[in-house]
């Protein structure tokens, strides 16, 4: 189980130092997860500490390939 | 500079605005007066001293832990740096390096701030090892650091324990029906809070460690970004409060929300202030304190403050490579801040025996105005001399000049020639660039300028002037007033108003 920063990651730094596992990389051209290391933080956490965090919807994925910040998530009500 | 200054109207009508004059500001602005001998004597916010230091920020706080309407997160923080920025991003060992080697080669340098390019606090490992070292290796820096202030109360003893000097806080707002439309979430423990409950959170955070740093006597200053229609008639509550409390400064900064920053409110159209709107609030907020306006002077950093672009001479392999004694260093520094402090001290001795002549030479009706005020830019690298070629300057100093009082108002970066091809627009040259950031000036004061720039600041409206290369800026902006005065120059508004 892990998820995984795709294309679209603004390497803004903010999921990096939260991650119980030190799962998460600076690396080009986005940011990564190592995946032998991330637990989705089931173990830590009630929910993934990156996505908790991360300001851009749609680039921490899940093994489906499913957002978890999906479009619209974050964006302020209208 | 004018702060002292009993005859303008502004003084006739708020009382001493000076924080020098007695013991009146102090009761005005019911600080203690510990806390205000503390800003008095500061290097970023004494009036008379603040251009004989300098400072710099160092970038080793990327993550940030709320979302503001008017922040790309592509780019560094938005209330700290200029829009479109982005820092490279130094690790704490490469922050004190670097800090502690511009502090060998600049002996002004007196402060270090930590103000992103996330928020300090959103990376406490990083923001603290390096205040940690830096405090172990130069202990005569001042330190100080910025912060949206959802963390505050839980860093606020380890900043007092690392004798953080002195602390900024944005805050837009002290309700959440008005948060709620300036921050669509925060992280707090351990998950994302949205709408009206993260603002609630967050400003009660704000509020709290507000109180907890002032009563430990650490100076707060409070920033606020000024969104028209949203929180600009809410902001003079805010100042009231923040006041209240004890932040010994209130500043206003404007909304900047270009579409192509892809931000929020750029893509809804949410406008920024007009200079007007802008200047009105500010000078609500500015309270009884005659300091000055400082967010832009806080964000340049030492290595270009001193005028000459030595940003390269501080490159991270450089830095890395260079052996520093920094003992002599910090003797030298020491040493420099003596000497300055000295001569102010001399130079406020001569002063404080001037206002009773000018007291008893006032008429009993004030004059009628003699003159409009005339902001002028000046290139300068030692900040007392105009002594910079105007295309040299990486930054201008901005004066205005009301009734022949010449006064200090703040450092404006010039635009740079810029490296990546993306970020920068082919239409704007830099030169175009740097004249509409000094559209408000009428002169600029320089040792020389080219013949092109020359032409292109003319048809701007702003008159370059040479005449008083390597004289004294005071004297030579107040006589440049007194001519265009003597010239009836001044008699009707500026002609036209600009905006490049
Ligand atoms: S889900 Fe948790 S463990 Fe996995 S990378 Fe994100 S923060 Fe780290
Ligand atoms: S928080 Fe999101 S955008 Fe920022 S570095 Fe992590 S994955 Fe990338």
């Amino acid at each position: 189980m892990a998820l995984e920063i795709i294309e679209g990651c603004v390497n803004c730094w903010a999921c990096l130092p939260l991650c119980p596992h030190q799962a998460i990389y600076e690396a080009k051209p986005h940011f990564l997860i190592d995946a032998d290391r991330c637990s989705e933080c089931v173990d830590a956490f009630a929910t993934p500490q990156c996505a908790a965090i991360c300001p851009v919807e749609g680039v921490i994925v899940d093994e489906l390939g499913t957002p978890l910040n999906p479009r619209g998530s974050l964006a302020p009500p209208a | 500079m004018s702060a002292l200054n009993p005859a303008t109207p502004i003084a006739a009508s708020s009382g001493c605005k000076s924080s020098r004059c007695g013991s009146s500001a102090q009761q005005m602005n019911g600080l203690p007066s510990a806390i205000m001998q503390k800003v008095q004597d500061h290097p970023c916010y004494s009036e008379e001293a603040h251009h004989h230091f300098a400072r710099m920020h160092v970038a080793v706080a990327p993550a940030c832990n709320i979302q503001c309407n008017y922040c790309n997160r592509k780019y560094d923080c938005s209330n700290e740096s200029r829009p479109g920025v982005v820092s490279e991003v130094l690790t704490a060992e490469q922050a004190v390096q670097k800090t502690l080697a511009v502090a060998a080669a600049i002996p002004q340098m007196s402060v270090l701030g930590i103000a992103g390019p996330g928020d300090a606090l959103a990376n406490p490992e990083r923001t603290f090892t390096t205040f940690g070292e830096l405090t172990r290796r130069a202990p005569d820096l001042k330190l100080c650091l910025s912060t949206n202030g959802l963390m505050l109360p839980k860093y606020v003893d380890q900043i007092a324990a690392y004798k953080v000097d002195h602390v900024t806080i944005t805050i837009n707002c002290i309700d959440p029906d008005i948060g709620a439309q300036i921050y669509p979430w925060i992280f707090w423990n351990h998950r994302r809070v949205t709408g009206r409950e993260a603002s609630e959170i967050l400003i009660a955070q704000q509020q709290k460690g507000l109180e907890m740093l002032v009563e430990r006597g650490i100076l707060v200053k409070v920033n606020s970004v000024m969104i028209p229609g949203i929180n600009d008639a809410h902001l003079k509550e805010v100042s009231r409060v923040v006041r209240a409390k004890g932040a010994f400064l209130h500043n206003v900064m404007p909304l900047i929300s270009e579409a192509e920053h892809g931000t929020h409110f750029g893509l809804t159209g949410q406008r920024g202030p007009t200079p007007q709107e802008l200047k009105a609030l500010q000078d609500e907020c500015a309270g009884e304190m005659n300091m000055m306006r400082h967010c832009q002077q806080c964000r340049a950093d030492a290595v270009g403050m001193l005028g000459e672009d030595r940003g390269a001479e501080f490159s991270i392999e450089k830095v890395a490579a260079m052996q520093i004694d920094e003992v002599a260093a910090m003797q030298r520094r020491v040493a420099l801040r003596e000497t300055i402090n000295a001569e102010l001290a001399a130079k406020r001795a001569a002063r404080h025996a001037e206002p009773a002549q000018v007291l008893a030479l006032r008429p009993a009706v004030p004059p009628p105005e003699l003159g409009r005020a005339v902001r002028m830019a000046v290139a300068t690298g030692s900040g007392m001399l105009i002594d910079q070629h105007f295309g040299h300057a990486r930054a201008f100093s901005v004066y205005e000049v009301r009734e022949g009082k010449v006064e200090w108002l703040e450092t404006r970066a010039a635009a740079q020639y810029c490296g990546g091809a993306d970020d920068c627009g082919e239409t704007e040259s830099t030169l175009a660039r740097t004249i509409a950031t000094l559209a408000d000036c009428e002169v600029v004061l320089c040792s020389r300028v080219g013949i092109e720039p020359w032409g292109k600041l003319e048809a701007a409206g702003i008159r370059p002037d040479v005449e008083h290369a390597m004289e004294s800026i005071e004297a030579a902006a107040a006589a440049v007033w007194q001519a265009m005065l003597a010239a009836g120059q001044l008699d009707a508004p500026r002609d036209a108003q600009r905006r490049a």
